[in-house]
């Protein structure tokens, strides 16, 4: 594929992803951070949050598999993954966090455990957009391109 | 290169911000940033970030290992930046103790916006909330706070230096208020008083004229008619214009008296926090920032100064005899306190001193009341009866000394210390009654005083007039003034009335005598027992001196008991001043002193016992064995003032312990993590 191709497809899909609220200016941030001497600075972020989140995810099954819900615990988990979620931009992850979190707050298990299905959804949808993202990244460098920037998403 | 920053300011970190280029736009390039966050995403990220500042990053996941980066290399870092939840450690309690323990500017973050987190992040003094996600223009400007912080220092210093009470006043409340409000904690109290000390210091400087003005020496009468105004007005509106109108000393100024008010008022706030679960004296005295102070008046340094300051140890001895305690100390042990928290803690306490001295005055004159206002004078009166009463018999003090102690410890740091003072000053001057070791308020007394007097910096002024002011012990005088700390003097309350008057009067014979360290006394160990039951640093040599006379016909105890007892008391307070690592040295010197004598483990016991314990376990708690007071001499590291009590006396030969002691403990003892 030519590379103004690839950077094509790439920047069209960014908008779409921007748009649709899976990412925010703060993924563009991240972007923006790459640089010569980190090229692959936005690959290690989200792998990192991946991982990450992985974790969460499944503390966040534990605590609300227990017979006695400690919404506190939960609560913390959530807030933790709220603040990774908007680092990298995960916008619509970060959204159901703060209803996650208000839920918890009611001490509500069930809401909780509806909403905790609604996270993994979310995160799942972002984690497969974000891979299809950087693979695109990473054939445009192979083809010898520069990464394009959505600069109206900053 | 030039940052375009007053150069001043950025001494200490400054050196690390060097531009890429040498450009004077790439300010605030370098700047040593360090980062927590338990979020690895999150952590990447900003490191990023910060790295693309041109700033020095370094990051890490858990606040204790950022604790212990900053604290292996204290100057190694400008600004922190940490998350707010993080399971190992809150970060609010990690922002209380960087800024207690490094004073560094801490920036808050956190994915929370909530007001009441934000408000947490102000009052706990964070100097700026970042809500996540953290752009890059956030961080770009973090620079800002710590130029700002450093601005504030050199802004205070200047101030301080050039005389300006007002402003060192001012100065002085903000670090009081921040850090009062901080969780309570010991840490917290060191941070905000190393401010004050810092600013008690710079005043005193300014005071004893070590750089510009002539000194003004706080003689007893001067410090008395000082607080007579201080009453007059009323602590609240006391103001130093005022003050001097009403003082109407010729030659005094405006400054002297302000940064003396200053003293004062610290002096004041210690013995309210001090005193209020004892007595129920004023308890307006010894304030809770105190705390360091208030161990401090345990023993050893109040002793001996108690007993310099009847004039009964010339100074020459008690320097003598600190000297050799602390060159003990000092070459055992390898105390890394930063000079300038010893400083700090001395001009602490000096002012304290000052009070003390004036209050002695008063008692001198005969006067029977409190010299310090917002001393409650109940103290006073039954400290009096209590002297009195005890001075009966010495046993019967001890045990009444005892009694008193164990109840009172907190009252011996309180207040109580000016109208014992100047019943120890009567008493040196006329009566030799026992009237000071036998109540238990005379230690209490002299200890409050002597903590105060510990934390100030030996540079403390104030102390000697007070001693200068009693006419008897003349040798009290010159010892406050060969030191130049004058600090020493002061802390040397006599703690423990019974035990003191013993150890007063053998240790006053000894003093005369010129007694060294050396010298093997029998260690008496009632007085230790009292002495560490009080921990009235201050005024113990007073009591000393007005027991040993009682005492001298009574006993008949050769000054050894007094001698070795001074000794061991050096050697604790220097002990507890210089912090743990010293402690062990230090003690091992002062039983090695005591050694030959008999009680020494007895001695030794009862002095680490009294170090140790904070003044509530100051009951006449004997250590089984020698063994444990290194240990228990180490957790007494709050008893700086003694230590820089003692070690103010030293200052002429000891010079280097001072420094190593000084701020040991403050240092040490404050660290809470």
């Amino acid at each position: 594929m030519e590379v103004d191709q690839l950077q094509r497809s790439f920047l069209e899909y960014s908008r779409l992803l921007f748009h649709e609220g899976f990412l925010d200016g703060q993924f563009s941030q991240l972007q923006l951070l790459q640089d010569e001497s980190n090229p692959d600075f936005v690959l290690e972020v989200v792998s990192l949050f991946f991982e990450d989140s992985e974790r969460l995810l499944n503390d966040l099954t534990i605590a609300l598999d227990q017979q006695n819900v400690d919404f506190k615990k939960l609560d913390a988990h959530v807030h933790q993954f709220k603040g990774s979620s908007s680092s990298i931009g995960a916008q619509r992850v970060k959204n159901v966090c703060i209803a996650f979190r208000n839920l918890c707050d009611e001490q509500n298990a069930e809401g909780c455990l509806r909403c905790l299905q609604q996270v993994k959804q979310e995160y799942l949808l972002v984690k497969t957009k974000l891979e299809a993202l950087l693979r695109l990244e990473q054939q445009i460098v192979a083809a010898g391109g520069a990464i394009p920037m959505l600069n109206e998403f900053c | 290169m030039d940052l375009g920053v007053k150069p001043v300011s950025f001494t200490s970190s400054s050196a690390s911000w060097k531009s890429a280029d040498g450009v004077p736009d790439q300010f605030p390039a370098g700047l040593r940033v360090l980062v927590v966050d338990d979020d690895p995403t999150c952590l990447r990220i900003l490191e990023k970030m910060l790295k693309n500042c041109l700033y020095e990053v370094t990051t890490c996941n858990r606040a204790e290992v950022a604790l212990k980066f900053l604290r292996d290399n204290k100057n190694g870092y400008d600004i922190v930046i940490s998350d707010v939840h993080m399971p190992d450690m809150d970060g609010f309690k990690l922002l209380e103790h960087v800024g207690l323990e490094m004073d560094l500017p801490v920036i808050m973050m956190s994915a929370d916006d909530s007001k009441n987190v934000v408000m947490k992040g102000v009052t706990h003094g964070a100097c700026d909330y970042l809500i996540k996600p953290v752009r890059m223009e956030a961080l770009k400007n973090i620079w800002q706070h710590v130029v700002r912080k450093k601005k504030h220092e050199w802004k205070e210093k200047d101030f301080e230096q050039s005389g300006s009470v007002d402003e060192v006043e001012r100065q002085h409340k903000p670090p009081e208020d921040v850090d009062y409000s901080s969780s309570a904690n010991e840490g917290n109290w060191k941070n905000s008083k190393k401010r004050k000390d810092e600013e008690d210091e710079a005043e005193e400087r300014d005071d004893s004229s070590t750089l510009k003005k002539p000194r003004v020496v706080w003689s007893v009468e001067l410090h008395q008619q000082f607080v007579t105004a201080v009453n007059q007005l009323g602590i609240d509106k006391a103001v130093p214009k005022k003050i001097l109108e009403l003082m109407n000393v010729p030659g005094l100024t405006r400054e002297n008296v302000a940064s003396h008010l200053q003293k004062y008022r610290l002096y004041l706030r210690r013995l309210s926090g001090v005193s209020q679960h004892q007595n129920g004296l004023g308890s307006s005295f010894m304030g809770p920032p105190d705390a360091p102070f208030g161990p401090m008046s345990s023993l050893s340094g109040v002793d001996l100064q108690a007993l310099a300051a009847s004039g009964q140890l010339p100074p020459q001895s008690l320097a003598t005899i600190q000297a050799a305690a602390l060159g003990r100390a000092a070459t055992k042990s390898a105390i890394p306190v930063p000079l300038i928290d010893q400083r700090n803690i001395f001009s602490f306490e000096n002012p304290k001193l000052r009070f003390l001295d004036g209050q002695q005055q008063q008692n001198n004159n005969s006067k029977q009341v409190s010299l310090l206002h917002g001393i409650p004078t109940n103290m006073d009166s039954k400290q009096l009866a209590t002297l009195h009463q005890s001075a009966q018999s010495f046993g019967s003090m001890n045990m009444h000394v005892h009694s008193q102690a164990s109840q009172s410890n907190s009252l011996l740091t309180q207040m109580v210390q000016p109208p014992s003072r100047a019943q120890i000053l009567n008493e040196i001057n006329g009566s030799h009654a026992l009237n000071l070791p036998s109540s238990a308020g005379q230690p209490v007394l002299s200890q409050a005083v002597p903590n105060a007097v510990l934390g100030q910096n030996g540079i403390e002024n104030v102390r000697r007039p007070a001693f200068t002011s009693v006419s008897q012990p003349s040798t009290v005088v010159d010892f406050s003034r060969s030191q130049s700390t004058e600090f020493p003097e002061n802390s040397f309350s006599l703690v423990s009335n019974s035990g003191i008057s013993n150890l007063t009067s053998k240790l006053q014979d000894e003093v005369n005598s010129e007694m060294k360290a050396s010298r093997g006394f029998v260690p008496n160990y009632d007085v230790f027992n009292d002495i560490n039951q009080n921990r009235t640093q201050d005024w113990r040599l007073q009591d000393v001196r007005s027991t040993f006379e009682a005492q001298q016909h009574s006993n008949g105890r050769g000054s050894l008991d007094v001698s070795s007892s001074v000794l061991i008391q050096q050697q604790f307070s220097s002990n507890q001043k210089s912090g743990q690592n010293r402690i062990p040295p230090v003690r091992k010197a002062a039983f090695s002193v005591a050694d030959g004598l008999g009680n020494t483990s007895n001695i030794g016991q009862q002095l680490s016992s009294s170090l140790v314990d904070n003044p509530s376990r100051i009951k006449a708690e004997r250590l089984p064995d020698m063994g444990f007071q290194n240990g228990l001499f180490s957790e007494h590291f709050g008893q700086e003032d003694l230590m820089t009590a003692i070690l103010k006396q030293q200052q002429g030969g000891m010079e280097p312990i001072e420094n190593e002691f000084g701020f040991d403990g403050y240092h040490l003892d404050n660290l809470p993590v």
